[in-house]
């Protein structure tokens, strides 16, 4: 582990102290409309070159941040930034110039493509959204990320409702491509899929990651995906970090009791599996602003001062960091048993 | 007319075989499905899109388009169900087999209170007064683990979240006190944490009141944790089957370790590349002649396409569908290692 | 997961084997019966502007209320003009009023619609409450109070009826807009940088379509109700062009004499209206892309 050049540079992506909060319709005249807190304070890095898993189930807030970082939406405060330029701070025009540089990959592989249009089209629309692209020159990019992920040059005129799940998030991968991004922010690419053609799928991703010095932001319910193409990875519930660090610091010694559930959690394919038992509750609500500790309600570790002082994310080992009072206790605990 | 040969048989199915009418002509969506099931017995299904396992459960329930042309017999209790009218089935269904669905949201009807949803088997099945059928709602609802039932029970569907909703659900497949309960990807739809509560829940259940369950399920992992036997399915048809932990121990079928290789897995070694399966699946209208896998295994000869394979016995109740086995089985060190 | 999904449509597929709009839309009864009807009224109206069997306007008195005979198929009206020769050039009015009047409402309506979709806020509610302003409006008023400014006749009966329209398509356009809006493929059209404007125009109009066309038949077809009525009123085309809302206005006063007078223009109107609410039932069922989007 000689001098990283890329650790001198900035991070790619940058996003500070993200707070978004939705309005929920008025029920009552009386009263102020409720708010969800879907994101309350984030902060992470992306270096060039890396790739960061988020994981979280629902109401955990991955959704938002990813549409925050594709600066689909504008956060209620906090910035985001890539190579260094904050989203939104930029004028529409310059925004959407700068597109070109990070893209995105959606889970619902029937739902993300549009079904009124040729597979020629869909690709190419980053690159038409940005400029006009002579028809031939189009059409010659477009076989050629095509080839890059594995289908073929006779599949750019057909309908996506002629291709399989499978096909349908490669064809959303090479649209993701044709504009050379140096980020991709995948939701959820490979949940929709079955076991077989994720496995597919993630190897692509792979692929192209070291062919083309991707960055990713891999935003995941599945644990096992995020550990195989990720080299950090930030747990995250009710709109905050609460875990962060290399799959092998969060595996072997987690410091989080949220992480540990989920861990735990993950069904295990092998024999003389039977079932253990499970005992956490439902989430609580994204609308109820805790003092203390967002996961104290659920938490077996909670203890008083949990449930009044919320506990500040914090380093527990090199690049390894979580927002628990009892982390070391955590840390502590024989690892969660693995797979096969 | 119960069995008499095997009276602790509830469910005895041989030979199950579905023709469905597709766009690209007719084809064998299920093909020689053969399993029984005693009372208080577990049995999963496993297998990806396509593969039959839907279908296979939509017919024992009765639930097929009426183009579809059934062959082989389903006999639940000695009592054959195919070829039945639609109104006995009627009788059967959600009273002696029930099923619960993999989205909560879509399974109930968002305009009725989930109170009224769990009454309205036990009225229609066994003639329970409104009076009788609430206050049962309500116990039932206890018993899924939903708190406040005797308020929540006049709430609609909307205001609950999916693991709730799938509890009511469940709730609603087991008002009639049902003989098998069918439960087809009941968790997929929900957040891990929730999933083993809920599978802990079906477990108990099916336990308590000596019911059998078949679970249907994309996720090895849910099945090696949650049944005593299995089958895992593939092109319309059965290619493994036996007791979990020895197909787990022993997988004998290449596409059960095709499958099983190409997940990944926590905390696997880092660089380590996820194995695929070759191609994809195939049409149920454009099988190959043969052996379904042919076309994407390993393994494959010439005498895989001639002939569609038997079920060869590796071990006890171990099935396994293919004319390789000695290879494949020799392999499994590699398989379960890697 | 995608498997309770493939299973079902894989029965879905099992269910209607035929591919191919044109196979499809003729085995379909509601669509061919439609069709067939609204071809004849078409039929009538184009046959009308090369022949008809007797002049629509030529009065002949001393042929007043004669009953069907070889020479005139249907009889005569109270002036002795031809009944047959009177519908067939009236059709032509009733098919230019539909046209004109939905057209109006089409271009204005589904401008709107899909203004309001895409821009949402204040924009959406200012159209929203113009349209139900103008859908609050009695139709029959405006079209007086527009005949009490510029004086009655076709364009008149054609304008009101058309801006009546108008609401209707701002309604269902942007209902159907809002649901292609949610959807993830717009979202990754943003994501590409895409502006509103190239994705209304290049995702959520294609995709409302379907809806467009149906909603476009249904107005046909009330069209030509309200023509009649305006026709009816002494409002919309005057004499001596013919028209089968006026025909049935001049019936009225014979009606114990001649009821027939009033029966063919009172089933030529059916037939049109009915013809066309059938033609958009079955495209309605032919277009659901639900049906359209099997694999």
């Amino acid at each position: 582990m000689m001098l990283d050049p890329t650790q001198a540079a900035p991070p790619l992506v940058e996003v500070t102290d993200l707070v978004q909060r939705y309005t929920l319709p008025r029920e009552s005249l009386f009263r102020p409309p409720a708010q969800v807190h879907a994101l309350n304070g984030v902060s992470l890095q992306v270096k060039a070159r890396q790739s960061l898993g988020v994981v979280g189930e629902s109401g955990s807030g991955k959704s938002t941040l990813a549409r925050l970082v594709m600066a689909l939406e504008r956060p209620s405060s906090g910035t985001v930034s890539l190579s260094g330029r904050d989203l939104n701070a930029m004028a529409v025009d310059e925004l959407r110039r700068a597109r070109r540089d990070f893209q995105m990959v959606f889970q619902d592989p029937y739902g993300s493509l549009d079904p009124r249009q040729t597979v020629a089209r869909i690709v190419a629309e980053p690159l038409t959204a940005l400029s006009r692209v002579g028809r031939a020159d189009m059409r010659e990019r477009v076989a050629a990320v095509l080839r890059q992920v594995g289908l073929r040059d006779a599949d750019m005129d057909k309908y996506p409702h002629e291709f399989s799940g499978g096909q349908r998030q490669r064809i959303a991968i090479a649209r993701a491509l044709i504009t050379q991004p140096k980020l991709i922010v995948a939701d959820e690419p490979v949940s929709a899929l079955d076991v077989s053609v994720q496995a597919q799928v993630l190897n692509l991703m792979e692929d192209l990651q070291e062919q083309f010095g991707l960055s990713y932001i891999l935003i995941s319910h599945d644990l096992a995906v995020v550990d195989y193409l990720c080299d950090e990875i930030a747990v995250m519930y009710l709109g905050r970090i609460v875990e962060q660090g290399r799959p092998e610091d969060l595996f072997a010694h987690c410091g989080h009791p949220y992480t540990r559930a989920l861990l735990e959690a993950v069904p295990r394919a092998r024999a003389g599996g039977g079932r253990r038992r499970r005992g956490a509750q439902a989430i609580a609500s994204q609308s109820q602003s805790t003092a203390g500790c967002a996961y104290a309600l659920r938490c077996p570790l909670a203890d008083q001062r949990c449930r009044e002082l919320a506990p500040a994310l914090r380093e527990l080992g090199p690049g390894h960091l979580a927002a628990c009072h009892h982390a070391e206790a955590v840390m502590a605990l024989p690892p969660v048993a693995a797979e096969g | 007319m119960v069995n008499v040969a095997n009276p602790n048989i509830l469910l005895d199915v041989q030979n199950l075989g579905i023709r469905l009418n597709t766009s690209r002509g007719p084809a064998q969506a299920v093909r020689e499905v053969s399993f029984s099931l005693r009372r208080g017995e577990t049995l999963g299904l496993v297998g990806e899109s396509g593969c039959g396992k839907s279908i296979t459960a939509l017919a024992l329930m009765g639930l097929l388009p009426d183009s579809a042309v059934v062959s082989g017999s389903i006999k639940l209790e000695g009592r054959e169900l195919v070829g039945l009218p639609d109104a006995d089935y009627c009788e059967i269904r959600g009273n002696r087999i029930s099923m619960i669905f993999q989205e909560p949201m879509t399974a109930l009807n968002p305009m009725h209170t989930i109170g009224r949803q769990i009454a309205e088997p036990l009225r229609r099945h066994k003639g329970f007064s409104a009076a009788a059928a609430r206050k049962e709602a309500i116990a039932l609802l206890d018993r899924v683990g939903l708190p406040d039932a005797g308020r929540r029970v006049d709430a609609y569907p909307h205001q609950f979240s999916g693991g709730q909703r799938q509890r009511v659900t469940i709730a609603i497949a087991l008002a009639c006190q049902p003989d098998l309960l069918i439960a087809d990807e009941p968790t997929t739809a929900l957040d891990v944490t929730i999933q083993g509560q809920i599978l802990d829940l079906i477990a108990d259940l099916v336990a308590e009141r000596g019911m059998a369950m078949i679970l249907i399920s994309h996720d090895l992992g849910v099945i090696a944790e949650n049944v005593q036997k299995m089958m895992v399915m593939y092109g319309g048809t059965v290619v493994e089957s036996g007791a979990t932990d020895a197909v787990f121990s022993r997988m004998g079928h290449p596409y059960t370790q095709g499958l099983f290789r190409a997940r990944p897995r926590l905390g696997a070694r880092k660089g380590t590349r996820l194995k695929t399966i070759a191609g994809t699946v195939p049409e149920l209208a454009d099988l190959p002649t043969g052996c379904p896998f042919a076309d994407r295994c390993p393994l494959v000869e010439s005498r895989c396409r001639a002939a569609f394979p038997a079920m060869v016995r590796v071990g006890g109740d171990h099935l396994v569908r293919c004319v390789r086995t000695d290879v494949s089985m020799a392999n499994l060190p590699e398989v379960l290692g890697a | 997961m995608s498997t309770p999904d493939t299973a079902i449509s894989m029965l879905a597929l099992a269910q209607r084997p035929a591919t191919g709009f044109w196979r499809r839309a003729l085995r379909h009864r509601s669509f061919v019966v439609g069709g067939a009807l609204v071809l004849l009224v078409l039929f009538a109206a184009l046959l009308s502007l090369v022949w008809t069997p007797w002049s629509a306007y030529d009065i002949d008195i001393a042929a007043k209320l004669k009953p069907p005979s070889s020479a005139h198929w249907l009889g005569t009206d109270v002036f002795g003009r031809d009944i047959v020769s009177l519908l067939l050039v009236g059709a032509r009015a009733t098919i230019a009023v539909g046209v004109i009047a939905v057209g109006i409402g089409l271009s204005f309506g589904v401008a709107l619609g899909l203004l309001a979709a895409a821009r949402k806020g204040w924009t959406e509610e200012l159209i929203m409450r113009m349209s139900d302003f103008t859908f609050a409006f009695p139709a029959v008023l405006s079209a007086i109070m527009l005949a009490a400014a510029v004086g009655p006749g076709m364009v008149t009966s054609i304008t009101a009826i058309g801006i009546f329209q108008i609401p209707t398509f701002v309604r269902v356009t942007r209902a159907s807009a809002n649901a292609i809006w949610s959807r993830e493929f717009v979202l990754a059209a943003r994501a590409s940088g895409k502006g509103a404007f190239r994705i209304t125009t290049e995702h959520v109009l294609p995709n409302i379509l379907s809806v467009l066309v149906v909603q476009a038949t249904i107005g046909f077809a009330l069209a030509i109700l309200a023509e009649a009525a305006l026709s009816y009123l002494g409002l919309g085309t005057q004499p001596p062009q013919p028209s089968w809302g006026r025909m049935l206005n001049e019936a009225q006063t014979l009606l114990f004499q001649a009821p027939s007078l009033a029966v063919y223009p009172g089933v030529a109107i059916a037939v049109a209206v009915l013809g066309l609410n059938l033609l958009g039932d079955g495209l309605r069922d032919l277009l659901d892309p639900r049906l359209a989007r099997e694999r």
